[in-house]
């Protein structure tokens, strides 16, 4: 019962927040326009939290995503020009856009090697990585940006009435979700997060599963990071800074557990769209940012609350 | 049938505790119903029952964890109302858990001063001095001995009880509850665990004594309580019962056929282990199992025994050695490669090294075998909960359904989930290590039937045990172990519990007699 009103409660909350918009502001909120408006924001944040909720089943955690989604997009507009000369377009675009991605795979292979080959915490290894990550993007062009002034078809491209990046959003959340609930990956995922010990002792290659899960994550990044560069026709050495904490509320929220072993990419999903339409409706209400920021971090703590009482009342009912 | 003892009735200075009356709910689960407990002064009360039976649930009312839904608690004569933790403590009860509760880095006598520092002369500052003092004088009006200004992490399991108790007789209490004090200590330890209890009860405490282990209970106990399913079936002096009456109040039937006759089909050399040895303190250790067959393995706490499965099972590294299944030699070098070879290792430490605790029981069971069952690439939950499903019900696994998280099972339902992991993998050496550590008796008896079937099966089986009436009772054979190395490989048809300890526990070169095969 507590489990499923727990279920509910982010879910219950993001409707709630859309009838409340809704009846205040029937006119601008409750358009096709600011609907799709609210998604193609959250694509984004959204595809990298599929990595980061992995990630946290796996009782694991990425400090570093703000910072590889900044460096993938460098790597990717660099290549970009160096291809195409000043003005790329055409074929040095695609290079570029698949370059970048492929940096965010390495990226976050890297993050996976240095946590299960030298057997560090995954907090400390993206801590660090998070910081060279960044250091690298502002060192490749002395902390300027690389502007790509053709790069405009992953933010402005429309497939079917709906902007690419929301569809790639949509992709990547029904893949993510398959792959956790009915792969070998996504089992193991869960059981590495629960407990690593007994995983291994059940022939759990944990080094493999972990290195595979941090890579999986470095891929979402780098197509988030080439997102985030066609938004800005430009590849910018500060983006996504904080990103990372932003990435882990929308998780939390979803009802995915820092210690590992649970969570899901519905309940992410949810918790991605509920920050998003909260800033959404605070701006339609002329509510100010920072004003916004009191909002997200209240929401946070009560849905971590909320779901530790729930917890508790299920522990103490089986006793014994 | 329900039989209380006029012992329940008395009354005057001689009773320490009397819990009155006491019921319980969780829910919809009845966990107590009208439980009377009365404990007499300066006695050792064991509380023995299975698992489930209302035992923690009893005692964490008495600790003012619990609030009883109805009914009355008296502490020497006086009716308490325990209804936080802090309370019971002030009222004179002091629990030791399982688990012990220090820490670890501090010293004994910061331990036992722990949360009641004596104030020094400036403020914030401890008078370390005087609570090493009196450490020590406590310690040494109980005869325990220990050095109050030790460092608790360095110091072995027994030494950890004696502050446990030291830090309860600190808190001036006159009951002390012990719940399965020896389950984590040698037998030498044990043996000293018990002194300690007997010194305790001379000077007129009263000991609460929480058992599985029924042999220590005879020869400790005064009177001893049996709860069953939440009620108290029987309370009495130990002077009137035995093991099989306690049992038979434990399980409500006579365990007569404890050990279940087995049709005993030896085949040939299935596992041939030679030289092994591992980083982990395994020193050239050699034996055959043959089809069928079931080895058992003894040996006293820190002799080894684990450390020999962790490393035929791949996760401790071999400095030596072969182990060869079926005439082929294996290479293993992780649990990923002996799994595959169909080897399965069943640990003792279901909740560290065994179970994902809040996974599904179906997840748990099908985690090794998922490749074997044929999902490699894609998990079909409907056929997974199938196969689950049939295996639970070959062990009779008591559970809410496939998908119930395993935590929510008891003791006993959790060992059993491991054992269908390993059913399912359909493994042909199986090591079993303590399969019925911490689970009741009527848990126990499955096991031993699961092994019989397994062995029936044509399988061979390892089986590491500490308690020595188990082995005797179901193993054909029986590997001694002691200090990292094989001390005996006996036949228990021909020889004695005794001789087995013998060889666990003395040198080698001490023993007159020559043993083995």
């Amino acid at each position: 019962m507590s489990k499923l009103v727990r279920q509910l409660l982010p879910f219950g909350s993001l409707i709630l927040i859309i009838c409340i918009l809704s009846a205040l502001k029937p006119d601008t909120f409750l358009t096709t326009d600011n609907f799709l408006n609210v998604l193609r924001r959250s694509s984004v944040n959204g595809i990298i939290a599929v990595g980061m909720t992995a990630i946290i089943i796996s009782a694991g955690i990425d400090l570093s995503v703000g910072s590889m989604m900044a460096l993938s997009g460098m790597v990717g507009a660099w290549v970009m020009l160096v291809i195409g000369g000043t003005n790329p377009q055409g074929a040095a675009l695609v290079v570029g856009t698949f370059v970048g991605i492929v940096m965010g795979l390495a990226c976050g292979f890297l993050n996976g090697l240095l946590i299960t080959k030298l057997k560090l915490p995954p907090f400390i290894v993206t801590l660090g990585t998070m910081s060279t990550f960044r250091g690298i993007s502002y060192v490749m062009n002395a902390g300027k940006p690389y502007n790509i002034p053709h790069y405009k078809y992953l933010n402005e491209g429309i497939v079917l009435g709906v902007p690419i990046s929301v569809l790639i959003f949509a992709v990547i959340i029904a893949l993510a979700g398959l792959l956790l609930k009915y792969s070998r990956l996504g089992r193991y995922t869960y059981a590495i997060g629960s407990n690593r010990v007994a995983a291994f002792h059940a022939g759990v290659n944990v080094d493999a599963y972990l290195i595979r899960i941090y890579a999986l994550t470095g891929l979402v990044v780098g197509i988030a990071a080439m997102i985030t560069t066609s938004r800005a026709v430009s590849a910018q050495p500060t983006a996504g800074v904080t990103l990372e904490l932003d990435i882990i509320a929308a998780v939390v929220i979803g009802g995915a557990s820092l210690s590992g072993g649970r969570g899901t990419i519905i309940g992410t999903l949810i918790g991605t769209l509920l920050i998003s339409f909260l800033r959404n409706g605070c701006t339609l209400l002329d509510i100010s940012t920072n004003v916004q920021l009191i909002v997200i971090g209240a929401i946070i703590i009560i849905a971590v609350a909320v779901d530790q009482l729930a917890r508790s009342r299920a522990a103490a009912g089986r006793t014994e | 049938m329900i039989e209380t003892t006029q012992r329940s009735r008395l009354s005057g200075p001689e009773i320490a505790l009397r819990m009155n009356g006491i019921s319980k709910k969780f829910g919809p689960v009845q966990a107590l119903s009208d439980v009377s407990f009365t404990v007499r002064r300066g006695t050792v009360h064991a509380l023995v029952g299975e698992n489930g039976a209302g035992k923690s649930t009893l005692m964490k009312i008495l600790a003012g964890v619990y609030q009883p839904d109805s009914g009355t608690i008296e502490i020497n004569a006086k009716q308490k109302v325990l209804s936080k933790p802090a309370e019971a403590l002030a009222a004179g009860i002091s629990m030791i858990y399982q688990e012990l509760d220090l820490a670890e880095h501090l010293t004994v006598a910061e331990n036992v001063f722990l949360g009641m520092e004596l104030p020094g002369r400036l403020p914030f500052i401890m008078d370390q001095k005087k609570m090493t003092a009196r450490t020590a004088k406590l310690a040494q009006r109980f005869n325990f001995k220990i050095n109050p200004t030790a460092i608790v992490e360095k110091l072995p399991m027994g030494d950890c009880q004696i502050v446990e108790i030291l830090k309860a007789l600190m808190r001036n209490a006159s009951i002390i509850v012990m719940d399965e004090p020896t389950s984590s200590l040698s037998e030498t330890e044990a043996e000293m665990l018990f002194e300690l209890v007997k010194a305790l009860r001379q000077k007129e405490l009263s000991i609460i004594y929480i058992s599985h282990r029924l042999e220590e209970i005879v020869g400790l106990a005064d009177d001893v309580s049996v709860l069953r399913d939440g009620r108290m079936v029987h309370s009495g002096p130990m002077a009137t019962l035995d093991i099989p009456k306690i049992v038979h109040y434990m399980v409500g039937r006579e365990l007569k056929d404890f050990f279940p006759a087995r049709n005993i089909n030896i085949g040939e050399t299935l596992v041939k282990v030679r030289n092994l040895s591992s980083k982990n303190g395994v020193e050239d250790i050699s034996f055959d199992i043959r089809k069928g067959e079931i080895v058992g393995m003894a040996g006293l706490i820190g002799a080894g025994r684990t450390q020999v499965a962790r490393a035929l099972f791949g996760i401790d590294r071999k400095t030596s050695g072969t182990i060869e299944l079926d005439g082929r030699r294996l290479e293993i070098n992780s649990p990923t490669d002996a799994i595959a070879n169909h080897i399965a290792f069943l640990t003792e430490d279901r909740k560290r090294t065994g179970l994902c605790l809040e996974l599904p029981c179906s997840w748990n069971i099908t985690l090794p075998n998922l490749v074997e069952i044929g999902m490699k690439n894609i998990i079909k939950p409907r056929q997974e909960s199938k196969i689950v499903t049939n295996i639970a019900k070959r062990i009779s696994i008591k559970w809410l359904g496939p998908q119930a998280p395993v935590d929510s099972l008891s003791g006993g339902n959790q060992q059993k989930i491991l054992i269908a992991r390993w059913l399912l993998a359909q493994s042909k050496f199986m090591i079993f290590d303590e399969p019925t550590r911490g689970i009741d008796v009527g848990a126990k008896k499955e096991v031993y039937s699961i092994l019989n079937e397994l062995a029936g099966e044509g399988k061979a089986i390892l089986f590491i045990s500490s308690e020595l009436p188990e082995l005797f009772g179901i193993a054909d054979r029986i590997l001694v172990m002691r200090r990292g190395r094989l001390a005996g490989n006996v036949n228990p048809k021909k020889t004695t519990q005794e001789e087995v300890m013998h060889l666990a526990a003395v040198e080698a070169s001490l023993r007159k007699e020559s043993l083995g095969q």
